[in-house]
Order: structure tokens, then C-alpha cells, then sequence
């Protein structure tokens, strides 16, 4: 089990900002989302935590008024973890059709890689990717654990519309955007489900530190998850994993 | 009810925003100025958690269905009750087939009209502010019918001081952003020293300054932002992120803009001279 060295900056009155070495690193990120979990299972006058690869930001409902007190308090609960604490993440499996219509980029990614579309679409169904992060847009989640043979730089000219359900790739991350918009991403996929409902309380079905992997769907298949996605009938398949 | 005959350049119902779904990378929203807004509420005797419109550059037009109290503050655009000018600050008693307009745009950027009871618009994750994606409409539309909350308590206004001085100055109070240590001596200084000017890409997300700096730092691994946090883009411009900021960003975080400044910075526009100065956080 890995200890970090954290820094902890006041953000502003009543924000704390707790950093870990800074690289994106799954370890690192798994550590920044058990703290996490850890906090929110209870910490005075604490009204949210937002995670990120390597950082925290901790927002209280009041103003901070002893900082040293309060950076003591969290260092003694960083360390009092156990070694037994293990937590279960969820891994969510996503439907993805990397047919030509919807895989707008896949001839660039390929001639610029040099690896065929059926090799494109092999590699990026086969890894469990981490969420590293949700944000740009309200359920874009950033995950990491892209096979090297698909890391790709960003489009020089983006996009003004991104289809949504989109499935792309920026520099070293695959991701979805849950809604139509600008975006540079190389995109090589589209999904049918929703990433965003702002109709329930948690608008997202994952969540940071949770664990996706995309299966190939046919055109067909992926107009019938369409189809009971607006019926409301169609359900994720999702795993606990415990590790 | 509430009919809008003209919405003006920009018109939106915002309350004190919308909290606990950062994580999803909702963003806050909220009134730019929420020191006007709390202010408009108080004149009537509001939560200050009731909704209620933000103008911007120009006034609206707006036709009352039914009697209340409505209470104008922020920015003075010469606000107009059937033609007649009206005290800003104060509370204005309205009756059925009243018209309120709004004229020319004497100082500040953004006006709050609150109206006794609050509005009473479509929720979304806890909050009516308007927001892209979030809510149906992100701004006021001609047409709009805006609806009340019956407001049933009888309510004890406080008298409540203008913000005009607030809305005048052009000190931008900030804390040392996380990169601040980063910045060079030479940088640090004419951060503080310069004078900045905003450009005209400014609006609800951020306000971008006309004046570049030198940056020598270099971009981090993508973090969080809140409103006020002042970024360094590789080109040396400024973003001073407002009430409507993404969640994240991966540029440096050289300031923090402390909520006042933010209210002041709200109150600017296009070339509005605007100075730096550090606060330590106390």
C-alpha cells in the first residue's frame, strides 16, 4: 500500500486543495478516491469533495478558521487507513459501435498509427480503463488506461459539433461526450446509452475511481440499446470488483 | 404572471447556484454579482435563496400580469415603471398591467429585478439557474411568462445600502492562486504592478484580459477551478473563470479572486480598467 506525500493549500475562505505527486498514475488516482470515500463517509463541516487525477478539493459550509488544526486532522486520517480497507469499485460495460458512420476518425488513427480499424476497435475494447475524473462537460469522463498503439494528439482544427454518445480519443485518454458539442477528440465510436440524466439525483452512473470497458456492438444492435435506452428499458451491465 | 415583451441582450433567472454535483461537471452558476442579488432579495424580504433575474448590458422589458413587489439593484440602467423612473434599491409596489423597462446603461454591467415571493421556474438538481444543457432555456426569451411563488408570509424588509461603490472599483482582491509560486519575480511583479483591461470575450464562463504576461510556467495535470480562479494559458493570456467555469482545467492557477472581487470583476466591461492586489487569506 503506497503513502504520498501530500500538499495541502488553502484554495480560498472556506476551500482546501490537497495535491499528490503529480503525474496521472492509476495508484495515485486510486488513493485520491479512497481519501476520498474516506471523507465522505464524515468529516465536520465538510459540504463536498471533488476528486481529480491527483488532487482533492475539499469545500466546507463554513469559514476555515484554524488551517493547521484542520491540515493535522487530515493528515491523522490519510494515515490511520488500513490495509484491510478495500473498497469495491464498479465496472460498468458499455456498449460501442465502431462502424464507419459513427467512427468519424478511425481512418485518421489508423494511417497515422499505423494499425488497422479491426486492430483500433481490439485494443480499445479490451482494457478496464479507470474514471479518472468527470468533468469539461457535465458526465465527460476522462479515463486512462489506453493501449499506447491508440495515443493520438488532439485534432489541429476541432470539431464545432461532436456528435453525442461520441467515443474518442485525446493524447492518452479515451472518452465519451455525453452531449453534442465542440470538441478536438479523434473520435472512433459512438455509444446509445446515456452518460448524463438530469432528471435523478445522481445525474451520473459512475462515478470517479469506477472501472469501464467498452464491447463492440453491430449498427443493429447498437439501434435496439438506442431504442430502450428512450423506453427506459435498457440496463447497464455493471460488475463490483473488489481488488 | 409575467409577460417578457423584450428580453434584452441577455437576461437569465439565477438563485445562489447549484451545489453538490461538481463532481459530475455541473457548474455552480449563481448570480455573477451575488452581492446585488442577496441585496434585491432582503429589500423584499426574500430567502436570499429565492430566484431572480440577472440583466446584462441592457435592460428588459417586462408586463405584469398581477400585483407584487419587485426591488432593482446592481448595475444602473435607468429603470422605468410605465415610463417613469423608479428607485433603484427600494421596494416598488406593482399592479396589474404595469410595464417595466429599463433605459440607457449609466455604470456597472449586470441588473438584478427581485420579486416578492421569488420566481418560480423549472428546478434542476436543486437550482432554477439557467444553464446550457442543464436547464430547458439558458437565457429569458421574448414571450417568456414568468411565473411567482405565492408569497404567503408577510415578509420584514431590511433597508439595505447601494452597491454602487462596490460596483465602481477596480480593485480586484485576490489570494495566491496553487501555481502562484511558480510565476517568475519578474512576472509576480507585473501582475501586481500592471494595469489589465478586459477584453470583449467575457460573459458568464470568464473574462478574458486584452494585456498578456510572460509565462514560464508550464500546463498542469488537469485540477480543479472554481469561480474566480485567474489561469495562464501558454500564450500568456489571462482567464479569470466566473459563476459559470467548467469544474476542471489544466492550465496554472495563478490567482483566486476572493468572492468580492468576483462581484466587482461581474459589474465590468470591455475595456474596463481593472488592478490586481494579493490578500492574504485571513
Amino acid at each position: 500500500m503506497n503513502r504520498y506525500n501530500l500538499k495541502y493549500f488553502q484554495y480560498n475562505n472556506n476551500s482546501l486543495l490537497i495535491s499528490w505527486p503529480e503525474r496521472i498514475d492509476q495508484d495515485i488516482n486510486n488513493d485520491v478516491n479512497e481519501f476520498k470515500i474516506r471523507l465522505e463517509r464524515g468529516f465536520k463541516y465538510l459540504l463536498e469533495v471533488r476528486s481529480s487525477y491527483c488532487s482533492l478539493l475539499l469545500i466546507f459550509n463554513k469559514k476555515i478558521e484554524n488551517l493547521n488544526k484542520l491540515i493535522e486532522k487530515l493528515k491523522n486520517l490519510y494515515l490511520s487507513r488500513k490495509s484491510s480497507n478495500k473498497y469495491d469499485r464498479i465496472l460498468w460495460n458499455i456498449p460501442v459501435c465502431y462502424e464507419n458512420k459513427f467512427a468519424l476518425d478511425i481512418d485518421i488513427i489508423s494511417n497515422q498509427n499505423k494499425i488497422s480499424k479491426e486492430n483500433i476497435i481490439i485494443m480499445h475494447s479490451k482494457p478496464i480503463y479507470s474514471v479518472y475524473l468527470i468533468g469539461f462537460l457535465p458526465g465527460f469522463m476522462y479515463l486512462g488506461g489506453l493501449d499506447v498503439s491508440l495515443h493520438i494528439p488532439r485534432r489541429k482544427e476541432p470539431r464545432l459539433r461532436v456528435p453525442k454518445g461520441s467515443v474518442a480519443i485525446g493524447g492518452e485518454q479515451t472518452g465519451i461526450y455525453p452531449q453534442q458539442s465542440p470538441g478536438g477528440w479523434n473520435i472512433l465510436g459512438n455509444t446509445p446509452i446515456n452518460l448524463f440524466d438530469k432528471s435523478k439525483d445522481v445525474p451520473c452512473f459512475a462515478k470517479p475511481g469506477d472501472r469501464v470497458k467498452f464491447f463492440q456492438v453491430s449498427v443493429d444492435e447498437y439501434k435496439l440499446i438506442e431504442k430502450q435506452v428512450e423506453l427506459d428499458l435498457y440496463e447497464l451491465n455493471k460488475e463490483v470488483l473488489n481488488d | 404572471m409575467i409577460k417578457v415583451i423584450d428580453p434584452g441582450f441577455y437576461t437569465s433567472i439565477q438563485d445562489e447556484g447549484r451545489f453538490g454535483f461538481q463532481n459530475y461537471g455541473v457548474p455552480i452558476s449563481g448570480s455573477m454579482d451575488d452581492n446585488s442579488a442577496e441585496i434585491a432579495n432582503k429589500i423584499l424580504g426574500n430567502l436570499t435563496s429565492e430566484a431572480l433575474l440577472e440583466l446584462t448590458m441592457t435592460g428588459c422589458c417586462l408586463k405584469f400580469e398581477k400585483n407584487t413587489i419587485i426591488a432593482v439593484t446592481g448595475s444602473d440602467m435607468n429603470a422605468k415603471l410605465n415610463g417613469s423612473s423608479i428607485e433603484m434599491y427600494n421596494k416598488i409596489d406593482v399592479e396589474e398591467g404595469d410595464l417595466l423597462s429599463f433605459g440607457r446603461l449609466e455604470y456597472g454591467f449586470r441588473t438584478y429585478i427581485a420579486f416578492q415571493g421569488g420566481i418560480k421556474s423549472e428546478k434542476v438538481m436543486k437550482s432554477r439557474c439557467m444553464y446550457k444543457g442543464i436547464t430547458e432555456c439558458f437565457k429569458i426569451q421574448k414571450n417568456d411568462k414568468i411565473i411567482l411563488n405565492n408569497s404567503i408570509k408577510k415578509s420584514r424588509s431590511i433597508n439595505q445600502k447601494n452597491t454602487q461603490k462596490l460596483i465602481l472599483s477596480d480593485n480586484i482582491e485576490c489570494y495566491k492562486g496553487p501555481e502562484f509560486h511558480k510565476l517568475s519575480k519578474e512576472n509576480k511583479e507585473n501582475l501586481l504592478k500592471k494595469q489589465f483591461s478586459i477584453s470583449n470575450n467575457h460573459n458568464r464562463m470568464g473574462y478574458i484580459l486584452n494585456e498578456k504576461i510572460k509565462n514560464n510556467i508550464k500546463p498542469i495535470i488537469t485540477s480543479h477551478v472554481i469561480p474566480g480562479t485567474v489561469q495562464l494559458t501558454p500564450g500568456g493570456k489571462i482567464i479569470i473563470l466566473m459563476r459559470d467555469c467548467q469544474t476542471t482545467g489544466g492550465y496554472p492557477r495563478i490567482l483566486q479572486l476572493t468572492n468580492n472581487a468576483i462581484n466587482i470583476l461581474s459589474q465590468k466591461m470591455t475595456n474596463s480598467k481593472i488592478k490586481f492586489s494579493i490578500k492574504e487569506i485571513s
